[in-house]
């Protein structure tokens, strides 16, 4: 609970100083901003907060999270993140941290995992989700993202996220590949990594989730996606859907041997 | 009697694949029907942003394949004349012949990367993002880089019938000159409004407009 307190109160403060960081608009200083920055992560409140959830029971059956299979076997959450998306047996599914995760509430909790899907970015289901995946990808930090395309269903999860990649649609004609498919390209002051090469997937892929500092919120790759939906004028992807999958599939791998920096923080 | 069946199918096959030019393997998984099925599931309607936006057009569906949008053979490159021509055919002139509006009103269309998105209203104001992609005016130093810059755009390109021309139709819909162009075509997909295509050729071409000083 203090631990939640804390948070919102240094949320306020530092808002207010991006604000005016954003007045300054030159790159260099948003730079310098987020070095400063980077000696007290608030992210890593998130992480504590995430690792409370994952070991206090929980749900109809009132049991922890500790024996989830993350893809390491139960109840390894070292070195999970940097392997995900991956193929699961049990499911005959690849899946990313978070579909994973709801697949662990539903069978260890017996929670109905339909709410969580609806509820909306910042309600307290998806914040609950977001502190989960902070935990998650903090215990991969500095670990280099090994994903693996040898089964037969990963391969195509990837192929599915490199065509969704230019799939073009809408009022604007935008597709990822719009604001994503070049090197050293920006909108206004905002830095775009080209997603389509290693070095730019790498990293974006090891930064997130992510705390940001403009809003205060601990944001994961599922929300960073349909926010991007959502400037691409596209309707909402649903949550942990195979698009979302796919395309982060096709990011992590593209990503691999890059280093987590995870959890990151951004503007 | 057997060709004579087989013959009007080819034919109605042929004209397709011609328009369609050279065709991307997207590899083990990832077929036209896979794909449409995962498009299918993946989505909901949010706000104005309904699932109808999923249905591409013509020139969407052309520009979705890398190897159709930017590659250099031969059918590609026709391919891409034939999508231009196609979109040239839709712009909308002015029709009392003006060509210039109001500049400043200009600015601050240019200025709004507003609209058309989930959490915006169905008659909310639309802008024209332009500063997300293009430099244009001096004193505007939070531009974007996707697109070139339009700094001194009227000083140097005059203000010749076929430059108001070519301006115009580039705004209303970019696509006739560059067919998979990443600027969005706002005259054509009812971004921006004949008013407003208007004032943002004034910020373009006026010989006032603080982009031609
Ligand atoms: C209209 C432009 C636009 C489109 C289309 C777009 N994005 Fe983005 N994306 C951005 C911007 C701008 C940022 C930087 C975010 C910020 O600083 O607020 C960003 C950030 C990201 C990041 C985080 C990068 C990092 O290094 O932190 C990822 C990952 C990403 N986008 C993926 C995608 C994917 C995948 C798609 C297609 C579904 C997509 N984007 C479509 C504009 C776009
Ligand atoms: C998503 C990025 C994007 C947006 C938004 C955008 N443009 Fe562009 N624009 C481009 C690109 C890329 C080119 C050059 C490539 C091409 O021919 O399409 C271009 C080219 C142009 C040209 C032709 C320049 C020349 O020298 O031939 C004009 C004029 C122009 N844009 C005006 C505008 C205006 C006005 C707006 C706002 C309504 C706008 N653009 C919005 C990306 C964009």
């Amino acid at each position: 609970m203090k631990r939640h307190h804390l948070c919102i109160a240094f949320a306020a403060v530092i808002s207010a100083g991006a604000a005016r960081a954003e007045t300054d608009s030159s790159l260099q200083s948003i730079e310098q901003y987020r070095e400063a920055l980077r000696d007290g992560n608030p992210a890593e409140l998130f992480e504590a907060q995430g690792e409370e959830i994952w070991k206090t029971p929980a749900g109809p059956k009132n049991v922890s999270l500790e024996q989830c299979d993350l893809g390491l076997g139960a109840g390894v959450v070292k070195g999970a993140f940097a392997q995900l998306p991956r193929w699961f047996k049990d499911t005959d599914r690849v899946q990313d941290t978070e579909s994973r995760l709801l697949t662990c509430k539903e069978k260890l909790q017996g929670v109905d995992i339909k709410a969580i899907i609806k509820a909306p970015f910042g309600s307290p289901e998806k914040d609950e989700m977001n502190a989960l995946v902070t935990y998650i990808s903090g215990a991969s930090k500095d670990m280099p993202v090994k994903v693996s395309l040898a089964h037969p269903k990963e391969q195509a999860m990837f192929n599915l996220g490199r065509r969704m990649f230019y799939f073009e649609a809408g009022p604007h004609d935008f597709s990822c590949a719009t604001c994503h498919g070049q090197s050293g390209a920006r909108i206004r002051l905002q830095e775009l990594p080209d997603l389509t090469i290693g070095k730019g997937a790498g990293v974006a892929w090891t930064s997130w989730p992510a705390y940001r500092v403009s809003s205060g919120q601990m944001w994961s790759m599922q929300w960073r996606l349909a926010d991007c939906f959502r400037q691409q004028r596209f309707p909402e992807p649903n949550y942990t859907s195979d698009v979302t999958v796919a395309l982060s599939m096709f990011m992590a791998a593209m990503a691999n041997d890059a280093k987590l920096d995870t959890p990151g923080i951004k503007r | 009697m057997k060709t004579f069946f087989i013959l009007p199918l080819l034919l109605a096959a042929t004209p397709a694949l011609a328009e369609s030019g050279p065709k991307t393997d997207w590899g083990q998984g990832a077929d036209d029907a896979a794909f449409a099925a995962m498009i299918k599931s993946s989505f909901h309607d949010k706000g104005i942003a309904t699932l109808a936006r999923l249905d591409q057009d013509s020139t969407q569906a052309f520009c979705s394949d890398p190897a159709r949008a930017t590659g250099a053979s031969k059918e590609a490159v026709e391919a891409r004349e034939k999508i231009e021509a196609e979109n040239l055919a839709t712009i909308k002139w002015p029709a009392d012949n003006t060509w210039l509006g109001d500049w400043k009103k200009g600015e601050a269309v240019a200025q709004s990367g507003r609209g058309l998105t989930s959490s915006d209203k169905a008659d909310g104001v639309r802008g024209g993002n332009c500063y997300n992609c293009h430099q244009i005016s001096k004193q505007e130093i939070a531009y974007g880089t996707i697109g070139p810059s339009l700094w001194n755009y009227g000083k140097i390109k005059g203000d010749a019938p076929e430059t108001l021309r070519y301006t115009w139709g580039k705004i209303y819909n970019s696509k006739a000159y560059n067919a998979c162009s990443n600027m969005p075509r706002g005259g054509h997909m009812g971004i921006l409004s004949e008013d407003q295509i208007r004032d943002l050729m004034a910020l373009l071409l006026h010989p006032q407009s603080p982009v031609n000083q």
